[in-house]
């Protein structure tokens, strides 16, 4: 059959579809978002009549998914690492009840934090909830284990969760496709209590859990996803994890590498497999792009065996992304290097565009704000977070969705009086409406901004959960009408947006402020649509 | 045969064109392809930079090692300095002259231009000039393209086949234009060879 040429997202989306999948649910967020993409864009997909629309955030898709699973059909959620913070009550319980059809979790990693606030290692998840998890090499391996990872969760009744980095979601290479599956019929699991967790039946599930950890590490070892490559010289056996082994390769031009190579595509390890490496080598490298956490297992909290080395030790950097100089250096290998940057080369940071909706809102804000002084703004995620870089330097947090309204609550609380929340449309549907509610019930003294661009801006124009309705979601959470209050941030009605501002600012008690204006982005990509469709219809 | 190029440029200039045009003729020529791209933050106006590896054996990393790259194709001058720790001490530069400012401290553009002259094989071009005399400004990418055809190590027509591929869907007249900003930039490079 004939490559596709595919980013990791898209193969992980096009093999969904392939493998029988009824429904994908995700929340937008870097690197993870193209897999919803690619499945909303795919004509096959829609003629498979697949479910794809977005959630809310990552804890209502993955306790959708699970709804799918129940009812005996293939589902999968998508989320970056740290929505899956957000779906965990949700993904930890899903490990008791097991599943029925196949779930497949996808968590996407950011290692290097090229677009997130932390680099969590998604596979310390699966460990936690105990469920096998699947870490592709490259874009074919992350199409054949999604495949196999369904397969794997009927078979054994869990969820599986595929653990992808920034630079395979986001990379793009030629991709074979399997023979496509038909999607599973409705069928109930065979136990009606399966999903119940009572603790009566959640002790007997857990315990199942427990009993299935030795199946799951014989499933590692049968898949050949974890592969021992024997070599002759043992004074060094090297464990390399998902992307790392590229890495490792890279430095090999004949791939041929000295030492003993295991690569791991999937856990919990068989521990036998580690044993043979350990037992036959006189030191081991472990190269993991994420988390060392292979490389504590082995080690030890001890570390009183063989000498082995990694990101404890400092063979490799203890943070960010692993590249084929950091694994060579690990190896001892020198490599070229080019000249140094001149010095007359400036950052270029990221910044708003120009014509945002959300510049003129914060020039409003930062003006109305003078008489109180700075560091009283705890904002969010979102294309606004950039209004924290010069030349607006609005804002004083970014901690987590929807933390900017809770955080403003505590620090009103402390006498911050008033206190100042910064929030988008969408990141408010996703974890901004409970806080919200809190604040009305505590009567805080906060001024909210939800700044509604009536999109999901930073992962390029996703549609937003909260399109319509933020100010009957404000009503109904019982915020009076005076309060509520919609300016149009434009520059023409700047001194008057300064005047409200002010005036909500002074008022002893919640009050929401919504400057609405769409996404400039968005907003020119329908203009130029609507210019071909008007050319079209000129040449028609 | 083993082609490593960064692409360089600021979020929205749509570097990812030019590795499309790259990627499929690579494609169409057997050849193998890994194509790393930013996504997210940075295409807010930022610096960004995709690695793109064509070889006739199997690619292993998606990121091009330090020091090893065969070439940076820029189109804003001084992000073409940006990536110079990459590139080959034998490796070349294509970049356009015309800078991208939109950061208050953007730096001199003679300095720039002297920096990028020190460097040991390069191709400055007004891509921008170029393209308008092409017919329009939004062909630049290709002129960039076009100025580094001769060091791609694939057949011209190839190349030709790929741009013609990717613009197709937008109508003969853009096909016809981006391929005349193509030629344009090709023989700007081939006169300076």
């Amino acid at each position: 059959m004939e490559k596709l040429l595919l980013l990791g997202d898209e193969a992980i989306a096009q093999a969904a579809i392939d493998a029988g999948m009824s429904g994908i649910y995700a929340y937008p967020g870097t690197p993870s978002t193209e897999i919803m993409e690619y499945v909303q864009a795919s004509a096959e997909a829609k003629n498979r009549n697949i479910r794809s629309i977005w959630s809310a955030n990552e804890k209502t898709a993955m306790e959708t998914a699970l709804g799918m699973s129940y009812a005996g059909k293939r589902a999968m959620v998508c989320m970056k690492h740290v929505g899956l913070n957000v779906a965990a009550d949700a993904f930890i319980n899903a490990a008791i009840t097991g599943a029925n059809g196949g779930l497949l979790v996808v968590a996407a990693d950011d290692p290097s934090m090229h677009s997130s606030q932390n680099e969590q290692d998604s596979r310390f998840y699966g460990k936690f909830a105990m469920i096998p998890v699947l870490e592709p090499g490259d874009q074919q391996e992350a199409y054949d284990m999604v495949h196999y990872g369904f397969q794997l969760s009927e078979d054994m009744q869990i969820p599986v969760m595929m653990r992808i980095t920034t630079r395979l979601a986001h990379s793009r290479t030629g991709v074979a496709r399997k023979e496509q599956k038909p999607q599973n019929e409705l069928r109930l699991p065979s136990n009606l209590r399966q999903f119940i967790l009572l603790p009566s039946i959640a002790r007997k599930q857990y315990r199942e859990l427990l009993t299935k950890q030795e199946r799951f590490e014989a499933a590692s070892g049968n898949s050949g996803f974890n592969k021992l490559t024997d070599h002759t010289d043992k004074k060094l056996g090297i464990i390399a994890c998902g992307l790392a082994y590229n890495y490792l390769m890279e430095n090999f031009p004949d791939r041929n590498v000295p030492h003993p190579v295991l690569k791991i595509g999937q856990y919990p390890v068989d521990p036998a497999l580690i044993d043979s490496l350990y037992t036959s080598c006189d030191e081991l490298l472990i190269l993991e792009d994420g988390y060392p956490i292979l490389e504590e297992l082995i080690r030890g909290m001890l570390n009183n065996g063989k000498r082995v080395r990694g990101r404890l030790d400092g063979s490799l950097p203890r943070d960010g992304e692993l590249n084929p100089v950091i694994v060579g250096a690990a190896l001892g290998l020198d490599h070229a290097r080019g000249n140094d940057v001149p010095a007359l080369v400036k950052n270029r940071p990221p910044r708003l565009c120009d014509g945002c909706g959300h510049n003129d809102a914060f020039l409003a804000l930062n003006e109305a704000l003078l008489e109180y002084g700075r560091g009283r703004v705890f904002s969010d995620i979102g294309c606004y977070t950039l209004s924290a870089l010069e030349p607006l330097e609005s804002i004083n947090s970014c901690v987590d969705m929807g933390a900017s309204i809770t955080m403003a609550i505590g620090a009103a609380d402390a006498g911050l009086v008033p206190a100042v929340a910064a929030i988008g449309d969408s990141t408010f549907t996703h974890s901004g409406i409970t806080g919200l509610l809190d604040a009305i019930n505590n009567n805080a003294p906060i001024t909210v901004l939800i700044l509604d661009n009536s999109t999901t801006g930073m992962t390029g124009g996703q549609t937003s959960s909260a399109f319509g309705k933020v100010e009957d979601i404000c009503r109904g959470l019982g915020l009076s009408e005076e309060h509520i209050l919609v300016i149009k941030p434009l520059k023409k009605h700047h001194e008057e947006n300064i005047e409200i501002i002010r005036k909500e600012l002074a008022y002893n008690g919640v009050s929401v402020i919504i400057p609405r204006r769409e996404c400039i982005q968005t907003l020119g990509r329908k203009l130029r649509q609507k210019a071909k469709m008007k050319e079209l219809e000129i040449t028609q | 045969m083993k082609k490593d190029i960064i692409l360089a440029g600021v979020g929205g200039q749509g570097i990812l064109s030019i590795a499309a045009c790259i990627g499929t003729a690579a494609l169409d020529e057997g050849l193998y392809l890994k194509q790393a791209e930013v996504h997210g933050m940075s295409q807010r106006g930022g610096a960004v930079q995709s690695h793109l590896r064509i070889a006739s054996t199997a690619v292993a990393s998606d990121l091009i090692p330090e020091g090893s790259a065969d070439l940076i194709i820029s189109v804003e001058p001084m992000e073409s300095l940006r990536y110079l720790p990459m590139l080959s001490r034998t490796g070349w530069i294509i970049t356009s002259i015309n800078p991208f400012v939109n950061i208050p401290d953007y730096p001199d553009m003679e300095l720039i231009l002297k920096e990028i002259w020190k460097q040991h094989h390069y191709v400055t071009l007004d891509a921008d000039a170029v393209a308008k005399e092409c017919g329009s400004m939004k062909a630049a990418n290709m002129v960039i393209l076009g100025a580094a055809a001769p060091l791609l190590g694939m057949k011209p027509s190839a190349i030709e086949n790929a741009v013609e591929k990717i613009f197709a869907s937008k109508g003969k007249d853009v096909v016809e234009l981006n391929l005349k900003a193509f030629h344009a930039g090709r023989s700007h490079t081939m006169k300076q060879m």
